[in-house]
């Protein structure tokens, strides 16, 4: 589904991925680990197309097609979804409308016809029970006067309207409570399939005992140093990066 | 030559005739205004209120003046199509000055209500005219000593600031006007619909069109009104507009402005509202497209617990040029004020945003609030603003506030990923954004219609008047 080689990526000229290797299969759930600055928001942002960062090497291909060509509502209509580290407030724009917006221009893309206001409203109702998110949020403007925890899980109702393939889940944990962090996760659950895809990306093996990786990688310091399968989250959350570091210290210097 | 030069020719010149062509109420005031224009001229740059837009060159051209009453041959009854439909209003059209006698089938007002032209009102009705016609002006015009602030010195009153300049287009207004509107709500009188006027600008030549409009709400009368300029030719107008709103003790005014012309119009209007006790008036203008447009508002507050809603939204693409002048004097105590003009300006446009508030010695418990903000979509877009508040009571509440930015990058990100298009989440930023002052409208089908017509602005679908077959 998803295969980067190589990736370097930098922001204002300044050198953060330094090339990456990462191959992601239909149906595999890969959590990114690694400690604040080693570039993990970076390669979401990257995934992403986010206009700040630059990708000066490599390659990304996201089922068969070349993902750095394409713009980033392009990407989204592709199945990419980010969950947002800091879900964006947006005054004015209704989540209604802005829903709509969204669906219907991938349905564009897809070369469907729009919803009807109906048909839409009929879906969001559904789609809203997922992650028990108040009538009275969607109907407010995006994000605004949200708390931490409601953002977190309008993002994934934003995941569940849209029907990605691939989700990345960048530090969707942070600031949640251990009860909207089950609704979090128990949402993002209901809406794998065997043929969906995700990165997570956290600081914590807290969120892992919800959403079971497939592998576990390690980011440090633009690359990628270790992968290995969920125990490798537990032994993180013992022991820490240092551990990592030293490993990774001592294959430098052979 | 300066650009008032020609006008005060041709006031000489056509004396003779603009009294022949009207009624003696709105002739006795045209000497005296020709006495201050000729005095004070049109402003030039310099002039701190009109430094944002340039009179001299707006007036310099030689534009033609329908003096001797030809009536064009449209009916705009059978052109026009309403803008604001679901909605049932009283309907009426002044072709460039001249009022439309002619009634749309449902439009009768009733309750002794009056909506006419305003010369034949001055005939009709020469003594309630001339209570009211110019003298919203002259008061808004006179300073009053005792309440100013300022300073004795020597024993004579130096104010502060000059607050009560004649304004120059005002005069030329009044010297040159031959009719307009006249609404008149008695005592107590409520009209049930919204009276919708349609001021259609047309013309084969470059003209100047006068118009002038009295609103006059007695005691206890409530009422709505909705103004829509819409240009039907694609000649150079120069319109002038005086408006003088009357809102009685109690009275309650919504009045709604929509200016929908074209990029030759030139608008200068200006509304003076004076305001009684506990009366009510909501001000709210949207200048959707336009040309050049300068918008003075200044409305006195002379009786107690009188509250004034003060609205705008601007939207300017290309060159064109949005300026909204306004004075909100607290005179009386216990008034309340609110105020906020919002602007999206694209292209090379320029908005610019004069809002003070006065708040006179007498003027305790004070309640004013001020807000601009305003958003330049490209790097070639001015907007210029300047929020004042001259406080001289010390027992009042009061605050401003004026902000200048740029769409928010982020949040186009955010929508970007998922899946709105670029310029569609610009669309969208920018929609909510004007959406603010819309969301005042109380008149439901009217704010839904002006969504919709901001939207198709946004898109690029609406440079004339969407509602006329003449276009």
């Amino acid at each position: 589904m998803l295969e980067i080689k190589n990736l370097h990526a930098s922001i204002n000229g300044k050198e953060i991925l330094k090339g990456i290797n990462l191959t992601i299969n239909d149906g595999e759930i890969h959590a990114l680990m690694g400690q604040n600055g080693a570039g993990k928001s970076t390669l979401s942002n990257v995934l992403v197309g986010h206009p700040a960062y630059e990708v000066t090497q490599g390659s990304i291909t996201f089922n068969g097609k070349d993902l750095l060509a394409l713009k980033p509502e392009e990407r989204s209509h592709e199945g990419i979804f980010m969950s947002f580290q800091a879900p964006v407030e947006i005054p004015g724009v209704s989540m209604v409308n802005f829903m709509r917006a969204a669906v219907n221009a991938k349905r564009k893309y897809l070369g469907k016809e729009p919803l009807t206001a109906g048909e839409f409203l009929k879906i969001m109702r559904e789609k809203r029970k997922i992650v028990e998110l108040d009538s009275k949020l969607s109907n407010r403007s995006v994000n605004e006067g949200f708390s931490g925890g409601e953002k977190k899980r309008n993002e994934i109702f934003q995941m569940a309207m849209l029907e990605p393939t691939f989700a990345i889940l960048d530090e969707t944990d942070s600031g949640l409570d251990v009860d909207a962090l089950r609704i979090v996760a128990d949402g993002f659950n209901k809406l794998k399939t065997e043929k969906t895809s995700a990165l997570v990306i956290t600081h914590y093996q807290r969120l892992l005992d919800y959403i079971k990786p497939d592998f576990v990688h390690v980011l440090l310091d633009g690359n990628i140093v270790k992968t290995g399968g969920p125990e490798l989250a537990l032994e993180i959350e013992d022991r820490g990066f240092d551990w990592i570091k030293a490993e990774r210290a001592v294959k430098n210097e052979e | 030559m300066k650009s008032e030069q020609q006008y005060i020719e041709l006031f000489q010149q056509c004396r003779q005739l603009l009294s022949s062509q009207s009624d003696v109420v709105l002739d006795a005031l045209r000497d005296e205004a020709f006495r201050i224009f000729k005095r004070i001229g049109l402003p030039d740059k310099k002039a701190e209120r009109y430094k944002y837009t340039d009179v001299q060159e707006a007036f310099s051209p030689n534009y033609g003046l329908n003096l001797n009453r030809l009536q064009f041959r449209i009916n705009p009854y059978d052109v026009f199509k309403c803008n604001v439909p679901n909605m049932s209003t009283l309907l009426y059209f002044i072709v460039n000055d001249a009022f439309h006698s002619k009634e749309y089938p449902n439009a009768k007002p009733s309750g002794g209500i009056i909506i006419s032209s305003l010369n034949e009102a001055a005939h009709l009705y020469p003594d309630l005219v001339s209570k009211y016609y110019g003298q919203i002006v002259r008061k808004a015009e006179t300073p009053s000593i005792n309440s100013e602030g300022g300073q004795i010195i020597d024993g004579e009153f130096v104010p502060l600031r000059k607050n009560n300049e004649p304004d120059a287009i005002t005069a030329l207004n009044t010297m040159l006007v031959q009719d307009g509107l006249f609404i008149y709500v008695p005592k107590n009188t409520v009209s049930d619909k919204a009276i919708q006027v349609v001021n259609v600008l047309t013309s084969t030549v470059d003209l100047l069109v006068n118009r002038r409009v009295l609103v006059v709400l007695e005691e206890g009368a409530k009422a709505k009104l909705l103004f829509c300029d819409e240009s039907m030719s694609d000649v150079n107008m120069l319109a002038t507009q005086v408006m003088e709103v009357y809102a009685g003790p109690s009275s309650e005014l919504e009045l709604y402005e929509l200016e929908e012309t074209n990029m030759k119009n030139k608008r200068f209007s200006n509304l003076y509202v004076q305001q009684h006790d506990k009366s009510k008036v909501t001000l709210n203008s949207i200048s959707l497209h336009n040309g050049l447009t300068r918008n003075m508002t200044y409305v006195s507050l002379e009786g107690e617990e009188s509250v004034i809603n003060l609205y705008g939204g601007v939207i300017a693409d290309k060159e064109q040029h949005v300026d909204n002048h306004t004075l909100v004097d607290h005179k009386v105590p216990k008034c309340v004020s609110n105020e906020l003009f919002k602007y999206v300006l694209d292209d090379n446009s320029v908005g610019a945003f004069a809002g003070r508030i006065l708040v006179r010695n007498d003027a305790q418990k004070t309640e004013s609030q001020e807000t601009n903000a305003n958003l330049c979509v490209t790097k070639t877009a001015h907007m210029f603003t300047q929020p004042m508040l001259e406080i001289y009571a010390d027992d009042v509440k009061c605050n401003h506030g004026a902000t200048v930015g740029q769409l928010n990058e982020a949040a186009l990100f955010y929508m970007r990923q998922r899946g709105i298009s670029l310029d569609e989440a610009k669309l969208l930023l920018k929609f909510a954004f004007v959406g603010e002052v819309i969301d005042k409208v109380d008149l439901e089908p009217l704010r839904d219609r002006l969504h919709y017509l901001v939207e198709k602005r946004f898109r690029g679908e609406l440079n004339k008047c969407s509602g006329c077959r003449l276009c």
